[in-house]
C-alpha cells in the first residue's frame, strides 16, 4: 500500500474537519455529555435555525484545554454534568455572563449562577435501587450506614462524580466528622468492592450480589424504555427505584449545565442554542431521551420517570455542595472506600 | 555542538528526544504551581494500598505474560504438534482486542445472571443465583488473569522471534550434547531468552499500569487510577501532574534496573546464516497437551471475547441496523492510526541506529529518553501536550499573519496534528525497542567495513540499516498500528471537532452503559487490529 498517499488522505481529512469558526451560521459545542444524548436536540435545533452545531465530546481535562487553548479557542459552549464541573469553569475564568431574559425566566434561581456565568438545563436524583420483593417503601441516604445492611449494599467507585456529589452533600447536612462515620458504615455494608457503572447496581440486584444500591434516576428510566435492549428491560424489572431524602431534607439532586466560553467566536448564536435548551420543546426532548428530569417548571417529566413519585428536591445550594467536594473526596480516601 | 562526524546524528536523537521530553517539562510546569500539600493526604490515607495494589497488579501481570509467553514461544518454535502452525499465528490474536473490551466482555459472560453461571446453575439444578453463584470476577485476581491473558502476546512475539533465528544454533548444540527438553528449557532456553523476555515484559507492564478502563471497572485502585481522582474530583491538575511525574520516576528506576540487570551481555550471534530449528516432533498425549497450552490462552485471550462481541453485534444489528456513521469513525481511525505508525517507525529507526555513529553521552541519554512517552498514562501525556502544541500554533499564526489579516489559529490541534504527536510520543517506545533490537543484530564490524570503503555515516545508513531492518520495522510498525487503533484516552482530549475514531465511539457509549450499542464499534476495533496481527505472523513464519 502507498503510504504517502495515505498520509495525504489523512491530513484531508483532518483539514476538512478543522473548524471554521468566523462563519456564523455555525458554533462550536465542546461537551462531556455522550454524543447520542445531545444529537437529538442539536440536530432539532439545526433545524429550526439553519445554525450547524460542530460538536467534540471530551471527557476528562475539557476545562485544561479550553485553557490551554486560551482565546484562540474555537469553544462557543461549554456543557458538561456536575455542580462541580461548573463551577470549575467558573473559578478557572474559562466562561462569561450571560444576560438573557429567556434564561432568566425559564430557569429557577437556584438552577443557576447569579452572574449568568452557568445554567442548568436538566436534573437527576442519586436514588436508591431496591430488590423488588424487599418491603421498602421510603429510604433515607443515612440508613445507607445501617448495619442491618450488612453485604447487601452496591456503589460505583466512592471517587465518582456522582457519588463525591452524594457525600459532599451529606456534609453541608451532617458535617464532615458524622459523614466519615457514615461512609465507614456505608463501606462495611459493601456486597462487592465498589466500582463498575450504575446500571450495574440493577444487574448486580438481579443477579443477587446484592439487595440496594445508589444509582442515578435515568438508568432507570433507560433501562425499563427498551432502549438498552431486552436484557436491560429484565434488570429493571427486578428492582424498584425509591427516591431517598436526607433526614432533615429531600433528595439530592445534580444537574446537567452549560455556559458560554469566555473567547466564544460565536456568542450570540452560542446563547441562541442555549435559550432553545431551555425551550418547551427541547426540555421534552431531553426529557425523553435520556429520562431526565427538566429544569423549566411545567413541563412533564417523562411517563417512566413519573414513576418514581414525586421528586423532593433537597434544598441545599448547589454551590455549596461543590464547594464541599474536595472534603469529600479525602474522606472517601480516609475511609478507603473504594479499596 | 562541533562538527565532528556524527554530531548530524547526536542533533537528530536529540531533537527525537525532544518531542517525547517537552510534554513530560510541560508537566513539571503544571507541578510547580501547585503546592505539595496534597502529600500529606496521599501518605496517610492513598499510597500505601495504591502502591500495594499497583505492586501485585504488577507482579501477578508479569509472571502470567512471562511465563505464557514464553512457554507458548518455545513449544511453537521448537516442537510440532497437532494445530501448531494455527496456534502459532493465532496466539498473537488478544493484540488486537483493547483492555477495557476484555474486562467489559467478561463481566457480562461471568456474571452470575451471565450465560456460564446460568448453565452452571442449571446442571447444579439451582434455581436463583441467590443460591448459588461464583467469585466475582471483579477483584484483583480477575484483573491480574485478564491483563496476563490479553497482555502475554508482547512477551510470546520477541521471544518466538528470537528463538526462530538466532537461538537456533545454540539449541541445536544443546540437544546433540544430549540435554532433555526441561533442561533445556531452565537453562538454555530462558537465560537466551530473557533479554526478549525482559523487552516483552517491559511493554507489558506499562501497559498495564496506563490501564484506566480495565483496572477501573474491575475496582482495582492503581496509583494511575489515583491520579486521576486527585485531578478530577479535587481540580487539583497540579498534583496529578506531581502523582504522574513520580510514577515515571519509578519507570525509569525500573528501566534502569533492567539494563544494568544485562550490561555487558552481548546477544549478537556470530552467526549470520539463518538456520531455522529442528522441530522436535510431539505425538500422542505430549502432542495434546502442548496443543492444549497453547490453545487456551487463545481461547481466554481472543476467542471468548471476540465470541461474545460477535454475539453482541448481531443483536445489536437486529435491533438497530449497523449505524452510519461507523464506516467514516473506520476511516478516520485508520488513517490517523497509519500517519501515526510511519512517523512513529521513521523516528524509532533514526534513534536505533544513532548511537552507531554518536556514541557520546548526550546521545545515549537522548535515545533513552526518547522512549518515555509509554510510560506516562494517555491523559496525563496529553494534558504535558496541549501546551506544546498550541505554543507550536501561536507561532505558526503568528507567522501567517504577517501575510494575511484574519490567520487562521489553532491550525495543528485543529487538523488533528496533536493526536498524531501523541500517539508517536506514546509508541516510540515500541518502535524503538523493536528496531534496537533488530540492530543488536547487525555487528558492528559491518558498519566498519562500510566506513572504511568510503561510505558516509548516511550512506551506511541507507544501504546497510536500512535493509537490514526491514523485518524488525516491519513488527514494531504493526504493534504500533494496533495499538494506535485502540488508544483512548490521548484521542479523546486532542482530537478536532467532529472527528471521532472507533475508540471514542465506543467510549461514548460505554460511558452512559449502553455497551451493547458499542458492540459493533468493538467488533471493529477487533477486526482492524486482527489485519495487522495476522500481516505480522506472516512475517515471522517460523
Amino acid at each position: 500500500m502507498n503510504i504517502k498517499i495515505l498520509v495525504a488522505a489523512g491530513l484531508g481529512v483532518a483539514f476538512q474537519s478543522a473548524p471554521l469558526a468566523a462563519f456564523s451560521d455555525e458554533i462550536n459545542l465542546y461537551t462531556t455529555r455522550e454524543p447520542k444524548l445531545v444529537e437529538p436536540l442539536l440536530d432539532a435545533f439545526s433545524e429550526e435555525t439553519g445554525i450547524e452545531v460542530n460538536t467534540i465530546f471530551l471527557k476528562d481535562g475539557m476545562p485544561e484545554r479550553v485553557e490551554q487553548e486560551g482565546e484562540a479557542s474555537p469553544a462557543d459552549i461549554l456543557m458538561t454534568v456536575d455542580i462541580g464541573n461548573l463551577v470549575d469553569l467558573v473559578d478557572r475564568d474559562l466562561t462569561q455572563p450571560v444576560d438573557s431574559a429567556v434564561l432568566n425566566e425559564a430557569i429557577p434561581a437556584n438552577l443557576r449562577d447569579k452572574d449568568g456565568n452557568w445554567f442548568a438545563l436538566s436534573l437527576r436524583a442519586r436514588a436508591l435501587y431496591a430488590a423488588k420483593d424487599l418491603e421498602l417503601d421510603s429510604f433515607k441516604y443515612e440508613e445507607l450506614s445501617d448495619p442491618a445492611w450488612k453485604g447487601k449494599v452496591c456503589i460505583r467507585s466512592g471517587q465518582h462524580p456522582y457519588n463525591i456529589a452524594l457525600t459532599a452533600a451529606y456534609i453541608t447536612h451532617h458535617g464532615a466528622e458524622e459523614t466519615k462515620a457514615w461512609l465507614e458504615g456505608v463501606k462495611a455494608n459493601l456486597a462487592r468492592t465498589a466500582g463498575g457503572g450504575d446500571r450495574d447496581v440493577a444487574r448486580d440486584i438481579m443477579g443477587g450480589i446484592c439487595d440496594i444500591g445508589i444509582a442515578n434516576t435515568y438508568y432507570v428510566g433507560l433501562m425499563r424504555s427498551g432502549a438498552g435492549g431486552p436484557e436491560q428491560e429484565e434488570w429493571a424489572k427486578a428492582m424498584k427505584l425509591i427516591l431517598p431524602t436526607f433526614e432533615d431534607g429531600g433528595t439530592q439532586v445534580n444537574i446537567s449545565g452549560a455556559a458560554v466560553a469566555k473567547y466564544a467566536p460565536n456568542k450570540d448564536q452560542a446563547v441562541q442554542l442555549l435559550e432553545y435548551l431551555v425551550s418547551d420543546e427541547a426540555q421534552k426532548i431531553y426529557a425523553d431521551a435520556n429520562f431526565e428530569y427538566p429544569v423549566k417548571a411545567g413541563v412533564e417529566v417523562n411517563p417512566l420517570v413519573g414513576e418514581f413519585g414525586e421528586l423532593q428536591i433537597d434544598s441545599t445550594d448547589l454551590t455549596e455542595i461543590a464547594r464541599e467536594r474536595k472534603a469529600a473526596s479525602e474522606l472517601t480516601d480516609e475511609v478507603g472506600f473504594d479499596n | 555542538m562541533s562538527l565532528t562526524p556524527g554530531s548530524g546524528w547526536r542533533l537528530i536523537a536529540v531533537l527525537i528526544a525532544a518531542i517525547v521530553v517537552l510534554p513530560v517539562v510541560a508537566l513539571f510546569g503544571f507541578a510547580l504551581q501547585g503546592s505539595v500539600g496534597l502529600w500529606s493526604h496521599l501518605f496517610r490515607n492513598v499510597l500505601a494500598n495504591a502502591l500495594t495494589q499497583t505492586v501485585i497488579l504488577l507482579c501477578g501481570v508479569g509472571i502470567i505474560v512471562a511465563l505464557l509467553g514464553t512457554v507458548t514461544a518455545w513449544l511453537i518454535a521448537g516442537f510440532d504438534f497437532p494445530g501448531r502452525r494455527v496456534l502459532g499465528w493465532a496466539l498473537l490474536l488478544p493484540l488486537a482486542v483493547p483492555t477495557y473490551i476484555v474486562a467489559y466482555a467478561y463481566l457480562d459472560i461471568l456474571h452470575p445472571i451471565g450465560p456460564v453461571q446460568s448453565l452452571i446453575r442449571n446442571v447444579l439444578g439451582y434455581s436463583s443465583p441467590r443460591d448459588f453463584r461464583l467469585p466475582d470476577i471483579r477483584s484483583m485476581t480477575g484483573c491480574i488473569i485478564l491483563l496476563g491473558f490479553v497482555l502475554y502476546p508482547y512477551v510470546y512475539l520477541p521471544v518466538r522471534a528470537l528463538f526462530a533465528t538466532q537461538a537456533a544454533n545454540m539449541l541445536e548444540a544443546s540437544r546433540t550434547l544430549g540435554a532433555g527438553p526441561l533442561r533445556i528449557f531452565w537453562r538454555v532456553v530462558v537465560p537466551l531468552a530473557r533479554p526478549a523476555i525482559a523487552a516483552g515484559m517491559a511493554l507489558a507492564l506499562m501497559e498495564t499500569l496506563n490501564d484506566i478502563g480495565a483496572a477501573e471497572f474491575l475496582g482495582v485502585r492503581t496509583l494511575t487510577v489515583t491520579v486521576y481522582s486527585t485531578w478530577l474530583n479535587r481540580t487539583d491538575l497540579p498534583g496529578a501532574a506531581q502523582i504522574a511525574l513520580v510514577m515515571l520516576l519509578v519507570v525509569i528506576a525500573l528501566v534502569v534496573m533492567e539494563r544494568a540487570a544485562r550490561s555487558g551481555q552481548v546477544y549478537a550471534s556470530g552467526s549470520r546464516r539463518q538456520v531455522p530449528l529442528a522441530r522436535v516432533k510431539l505425538g500422542g498425549v505430549a502432542g495434546l497437551t502442548a496443543m492444549a497450552v497453547c490453545l487456551i490462552p487463545v481461547l481466554i485471550g481472543f476467542v471468548a471475547p471476540a465470541t461474545y462481541l460477535i454475539h453482541q453485534a448481531w443483536r445489536r444489528y437486529q435491533f438497530a441496523g449497523i449505524p452510519e456513521r461507523i464506516w467514516t469513525e473506520t476511516w478516520q481511525t485508520a488513517v490517523l492510526a497509519m500517519s501515526a505508525t510511519v512517523i512513529a517507525v521513521c523516528l524509532g529507526m533514526l534513534v536505533s541506529v544513532a548511537p552507531r555513529f554518536s556514541s557520546g553521552p548526550v546521545t545515549r541519554a537522548a535515545v533513552r529518553l526518547s522512549t518515555l512517552g509509554y510510560a506516562l498514562p494517555g491523559t496525563i501525556l496529553a494534558i504535558g501536550l496541549l501546551p506544546v502544541i498550541i505554543f507550536a500554533d501561536r507561532q505558526i499564526s503568528a507567522v501567517l499573519g504577517w501575510f494575511m489579516a484574519d490567520a487562521p489559529q489553532l491550525i495543528l490541534l485543529g487538523a488533528g496534528a496533536g493526536m498524531i504527536y501523541a500517539y508517536v510520543a506514546r509508541f516510540l517506545a515500541i518502535a524503538a525497542g523493536g528496531i534496537e533490537a533488530g540492530m543488536t543484530r547487525v555487528p558492528a564490524s559491518f558498519d566498519h567495513a562500510a566506513r572504511s570503503l568510503g561510505r558516509s555515516p548516511s550512506g551506511v545508513f541507507r544501504q546497510i540499516h536500512l535493509p537490514l531492518s526491514r523485518a524488525s520495522m516491519t513488527a514494531a510498525g504493526l504493534l504500533i498500528f494496533v495499538d494506535c487503533v485502540k488508544e483512548l484516552p490521548a484521542t479523546l482530549l486532542l482530537r478536532p471537532l467532529n472527528v471521532e475514531t472507533l475508540a471514542t465511539h465506543l467510549y461514548g457509549e460505554a460511558a452512559r452503559g449502553t455497551y451493547e450499542d458499542a458492540s459493533i464499534a468493538a467488533l471493529m476495533i477487533v477486526f482492524i487490529g486482527m489485519i495487522p496481527v495476522v500481516l505480522l505472523s506472516g512475517r515471522i513464519r517460523v
